[in-house]
Formats: structure tokens, C-alpha cells, sequence
């Protein structure tokens, strides 16, 4: 009885289908807005290659980009960002897998406020961040009402205001580690995984590398791939920091060369897509939507 | 009510006393330091005088002072069109590749791309434009020799309103895109079936039907579109070397100098941009829930 009802009005559907597709013929305003979609995407992508492209007169050659990686100072900047971008990502997961955790398992009361935390950086911009920033941790900071100095201030030491911009990064990624690592806690069911472990006798320790994190890898790739992407190419927190990290230093390519810095930021387009890519991959197009504009 | 009631039960249980709550200070902590502090300090800033006394001064000179007034004026204009643009054109796009009778193929490459492009800003993306639109760009150059019209003899520049307009675009609509390709999978084929059983037209299931549907998803996400093009910073700096004085290149001119002679007026300044990022994002979670009744 019930697989009759359930089997007979699926032809009737399909053709309905096919008669409305038929019907609406050629979606040609569709083709028509793809197509003006797709020339804004890659107009200025092809235009940057064209131009990084053309470096020696009458000729189509690789010489802005031999050019721009060959200068030292795009080593050691582009090197120092990476190197930001890895500790941004050690720090963040740290300090969000625990606190993710212990929320789903013991404390939900506290998931209010923390989504409310991980929320904010949408509402403060980095320039306002930094500026806020600068003025609390470029002068000591006093335990309240008496004189007694907490911490020296952070911006005048090269480690100070390497602690600072890291923390900066941390925030801008905050709400794209967070969400990414309680959807991933979400459907893997930590709970239970959680008690299958304690019960075969595993401490915490145990749980918390040998359950939790691999369960999670590929909230944690995702989460860290747009972290990466937010921090390298970041310019806002490094140059009022005055930290010499590649943003600013392709801003200052920029002023006095043409073709190096086309060159760069066609690369930066192929890190960035490579970043989505992935992302794209090991999530099966869940992948979120970042912005540090 | 059903879910509360057998989820009540296991809150209460573990009695998460003190001790519980230990796990979250880290994050707390970290929070506080470098999210709230900061913050806080602009906050309390902003009811000071440069010597240090209480005062709605500050508060009030943003609505007197003509440069702090043109800079919201000129930031509003520009988030507003782009977001009014990027929304709608995005809104064709995403239509397009998900009912609009693409071939399925495009509508997965289109999302990757807009997941890149929604992510590519800043620096790279002001000199991409540069190299497009520049005087010596790439499209420019086309439009001469193709068909000898030179854009930079009428009143277009790259380094103007519009320019900054059309490159902060490359980010709006493909953040737009990436919203509404979910709402519009959640059109029920059911609603469009019946509508046209009862003899509606496409014109009028569109008008009374599926619009009306969308609409908070529409509006919530153009608001969220403003918030994103009005926290910009970087891609304006490096495309017009502050040229163009909206409200984030007039703060970061005041971080570096203090350049309204008033550390208590830029604060407020800082404030007042917090506020409207605070108000588009509350709209944009508003709207997005209210959508959530029809589409899940």
C-alpha cells in the first residue's frame, strides 16, 4: 500500500519537471548574469597577470616574478608573515578547542556569552582593534586604582608587540576558528566520544589529543587555512603596530615599482584560491566566508 | 517547547559550579585583555577632555564637526551603493546558478570563486583594480583601441567614488552570493507547483510568493554587506593613499597623529563607527532569523 502511494506519483513529478524546464526553454538571463558575474571575477585577475607579465619590452616573460621573489626583503617579510600566520594558528587552537570542548561537555550556559564573544570582531574593525590596542598596551599597564605595574608596556619591545599583533590575529580569526570548531564538535558528537573514551579508561589528556583533535581535523584545517589567509595578506594591524610583515611591504613596493608588485599580488591570488580550494575540499563546500577588507 | 523540556533536565545536572566554569578563563581572560579592554578604553575615552574630566562634548562634536560628518557621510554613501549594487547583482548571480537553469557544474564553480573573491581584499585587490581600470589598466587600454572611448576623458577615475565603488564591489557580491545560494535552495518546489495549479503567473509567484519569502534574507544580507564595506580600511588606503576621507582612513590618520587636536573626539569617532557596525550586524541576525521561520 504504501510503496504504491510513494511510487506512483514520482513519473507524474518528473514530467511536470521537464515540462516546466521545457517550458522556460533557454535560461537565458540566467547565461546572461553568469557571464557578467564571471568577467568581474576575472577581469582584474587577467588584467594583473597580463601586466606581471610584461615586465621586458615586447616580450611575455616570468621577469617581474624572478624580480619580486629575488629581493631579499620580500623573503624576510613574506617569511616573518608566514611565521605569524603559524603561531596565530598554534595560539587560536589552543585556545579554542578547550574552551569549544568544555562548553559542549560541561558548561552550555556559558555558550551565550562565548558565541557573543567570537561575534564581536564583526562589530570592531581592525583599525579600531589596533587603536584600541595601541592605547591600552603602549603604556603600563597598573593593577586598577594603585601603582602597581602590572605589565611593562608591550609596544616598545620587539617581543611585546610581536605578543600583540599575534593576539590582534587571533581576534580577527576568532569568529572563523570558533564557528568551525563547534560545527565540527556538533556533528562528530563529542559528548559520546567523550564517555566511549573515559570508559575504556583514558584520561584527559588522552581524550583531548587522541579524540577530540583528530575528530575535529578538518574544522581545525579549515579554520586555520582562513586564519592564514586573513593574516598573511593583513596590512591594518602591522603597520600601526609597525611591524615589517608582507602587507605593508607590498603597500611600499607599490608606490615606487610597476610590475613586482602585479607580479605579488597575482600570487596572493593563487595562495588565497589555493586556501578556498582546500577548504572547499576537506569540508565538501561548507566552507565559510571570511573578510579582513 | 518539546526540545526545552528534555534538555532542561541535563543542563541542570552537572551543577556546574565554580569549578566548571575554571575551564573558560583562558578564553575569558584572552577575551578581556585584547577584545574588551581595548574596547573599553575608546568607550570610556570618548566621555573625557584632554584633561581628562567627564564630558558629553565629544559625543556631541561628531554631529558638529563638518570634516568627522562628511567622512560618515562619504563612508555611509559608499558602503550603501555597494551594498545595494553587490546585493543585487549577487542575488542575480546566486539565482542564476541555483533555480535559474545553470548547468549544475557552474553553480559549485561559481561558489568556490566567490569564497576566493570574498577573500581577496586589501593591498592585492586595490592594485588588481589598478591594473584594470588604472589609467594605463588593462580594460582601459580595450576601451581606447577597441573602441576608441577613453574612460578617463569623461569624469570616471579609479581613485574617485565611483572607482572605489566598483573595486569594493569585487568583495560585496560574492559574499552575497555565498548567503543567498542557501536561501534560495530553500524555496520549496511545492510553493512554485502550487502557485501555478492555481493559475499564477511567474510574474506573480515571483511578486507574491518567493519574494516575499526572501525578502528579510535579501534585506538582512545587504545589511550585512554595508557593515563589510564600512569596517574597510585597507583596500581604500592602498588604492587612494587616503584621498578618499572615509571614516577608517580618518581614524587611522588620528591614530597616527592626532590630527582633529582631540584624543577624546577621535575615540568618540571610533565609537560612533562602532555603533553602526554593532546596528547593521544586530539587523543582519534580526532579519536572518525571521527568515529561518520558512527557509531551513
Amino acid at each position: 500500500m504504501t510503496t504504491q502511494a510513494s511510487s506512483a506519483p514520482a513519473p507524474r513529478e518528473r514530467s511536470r519537471a521537464a515540462r516546466i524546464l521545457t517550458r522556460r526553454g533557454f535560461p537565458l538571463w540566467s547565461w546572461l548574469w553568469f557571464i557578467l558575474g564571471a568577467l568581474y571575477f576575472i577581469l582584474p585577475l587577467y588584467a594583473t597577470l597580463d601586466f606581471s607579465l610584461r615586465m621586458e619590452r615586447d616580450t611575455i616573460g616570468l621577469k617581474a616574478y624572478s624580480a619580486a621573489f629575488a629581493d631579499p626583503v620580500f623573503a624576510r617579510t613574506f617569511g616573518y608573515s608566514v611565521l605569524l600566520a603559524v603561531v596565530t594558528i598554534l595560539v587560536s587552537i589552543l585556545l579554542v578547542v578547550p574552551t569549544a570542548y568544555w562548553i559542549r561537555l560541561r558548561l552550555p550556559e556559558a555558550r551565550r556569552i562565548v558565541e557573543f564573544i567570537t561575534l564581536l570582531p564583526f562589530v570592531i574593525p581592525a583599525i579600531i582593534l589596533v587603536f584600541g590596542m595601541i592605547r591600552i598596551y603602549s603604556s603600563p599597564v597598573n593593577l586598577p586604582f594603585t601603582d602597581i605595574r602590572l605589565l611593562a608596556p608591550l609596544t616598545t619591545s620587539r617581543l611585546g608587540t610581536n605578543a600583540l599583533i599575534v593576539a590582534g590575529y587571533i581576534v580577527l580569526g576568532l569568529p572563523y576558528m570558533y564557528r568551525s570548531v563547534d560545527t565540527g564538535m556538533r556533528t562528530v558528537d563529542v559528548r559520546t566520544l567523550t564517555e566511549a573514551a573515559q570508559s575504556l579508561g583514558a584520561n584527559w589528556a588522552t581524550i583531548m589529543v587522541r579524540v577530540v583533535l583528530p575528530n575535529v581535523r578538518t574544522a581545525l584545517l579549515s579554520g586555520a587555512l582562513l586564519t592564514f589567509a586573513i593574516v598573511v595578506g593583513e596590512v591594518v594591524l602591522a603597520s600601526y603596530l609597525g611591524l615589517p610583515t608582507f602587507g605593508p611591504y607590498l603597500f611600499l613596493l607599490g608606490q615606487h615599482r610597476a610590475y613586482e608588485p602585479a607580479a605579488l599580488t597575482f600570487t596572493t591570488f593563487l595562495l588565497t584560491w589555493a586556501a578556498m580550494g582546500i577548504i572547499q575540499l576537506v569540508t565538501g563546500g561548507q566552507g565559510q566566508v571570511a573578510g579582513a577588507h | 517547547m518539546a526540545p526545552s523540556a528534555v534538555a532542561a533536565p541535563r543542563v541542570k545536572r552537572p551543577a556546574s559550579g565554580l569549578r566548571a566554569w575554571l575551564g573558560v578563563v583562558p578564553f575569558f581572560l584572552f577575551a578581556i585583555l585584547f577584545l574588551i579592554l581595548p574596547s573599553v578604553k575608546l568607550f570610556v575615552g570618548s566621555f573625557a577632555d584632554n584633561e581628562g574630566n567627564f564630558t558629553f562634548k565629544n559625543l556631541l562634536q561628531l554631529f558638529t564637526e563638518p570634516s568627522i560628518l562628511n567622512a560618515y557621510w562619504l563612508s555611509i554613501r559608499i558602503s550603501a551603493v555597494t551594498a545595494i549594487g553587490g546585493g543585487i547583482f549577487g542575488f542575480l548571480l546566486a539565482y542564476s546558478v541555483t533555480i535559474g537553469g545553470l548547468p549544475k557544474a557552474l553553480r559549485s564553480m561559481l561558489i568556490t570563486f566567490s569564497g576566493v573573491a570574498s577573500n581577496f581584499a586589501g593591498v592585492p585587490l586595490a592594485f588588481a583594480f589598478v591594473a584594470t581600470l588604472g589609467r594605463t589598466g588593462f580594460v582601459t587600454a580595450l576601451l581606447k583601441n577597441v573602441f576608441h572611448f577613453s574612460i578617463y576623458d569623461t569624469a570616471f577615475s579609479l581613485y574617485s567614488f565611483v572607482g572605489l565603488s566598483l573595486t569594493y564591489m569585487y568583495f560585496q557580491f560574492p559574499l552575497m552570493v555565498l548567503i543567498m545560494a542557501p536561501a534560495l535552495d530553500g524555496l520549496k518546489r511545492e510553493w512554485r507547483e502550487a502557485a501555478e495549479n492555481l493559475g499564477a503567473s511567474r510574474m506573480q509567484y515571483w511578486l507574491r510568493v518567493a519574494l516575499p519569502v526572501l525578502l528579510p534574507s535579501i534585506l538582512g544580507s545587504m545589511i550585512l554587506l554595508f557593515g563589510n564595506a564600512f569596517g574597510a580600511y585597507a583596500t581604500a588606503y592602498a588604492l587612494t593613499g587616503g584621498a578618499l576621507p572615509i571614516v577608517t582612513i580618518q581614524i587611522g590618520a588620528q591614530i597616527r597623529g592626532d590630527v582633529l587636536h582631540n584624543v577624546g573626539l577621535g575615540y568618540a569617532m571610533a565609537m560612533g563607527m562602532v555603533f553602526i557596525m554593532a546596528v547593521s550586524l544586530g539587523g543582519y541576525s534580526w532579519l536572518q532569523g525571521r527568515t529561518e521561520r520558512w527557509l531551513r
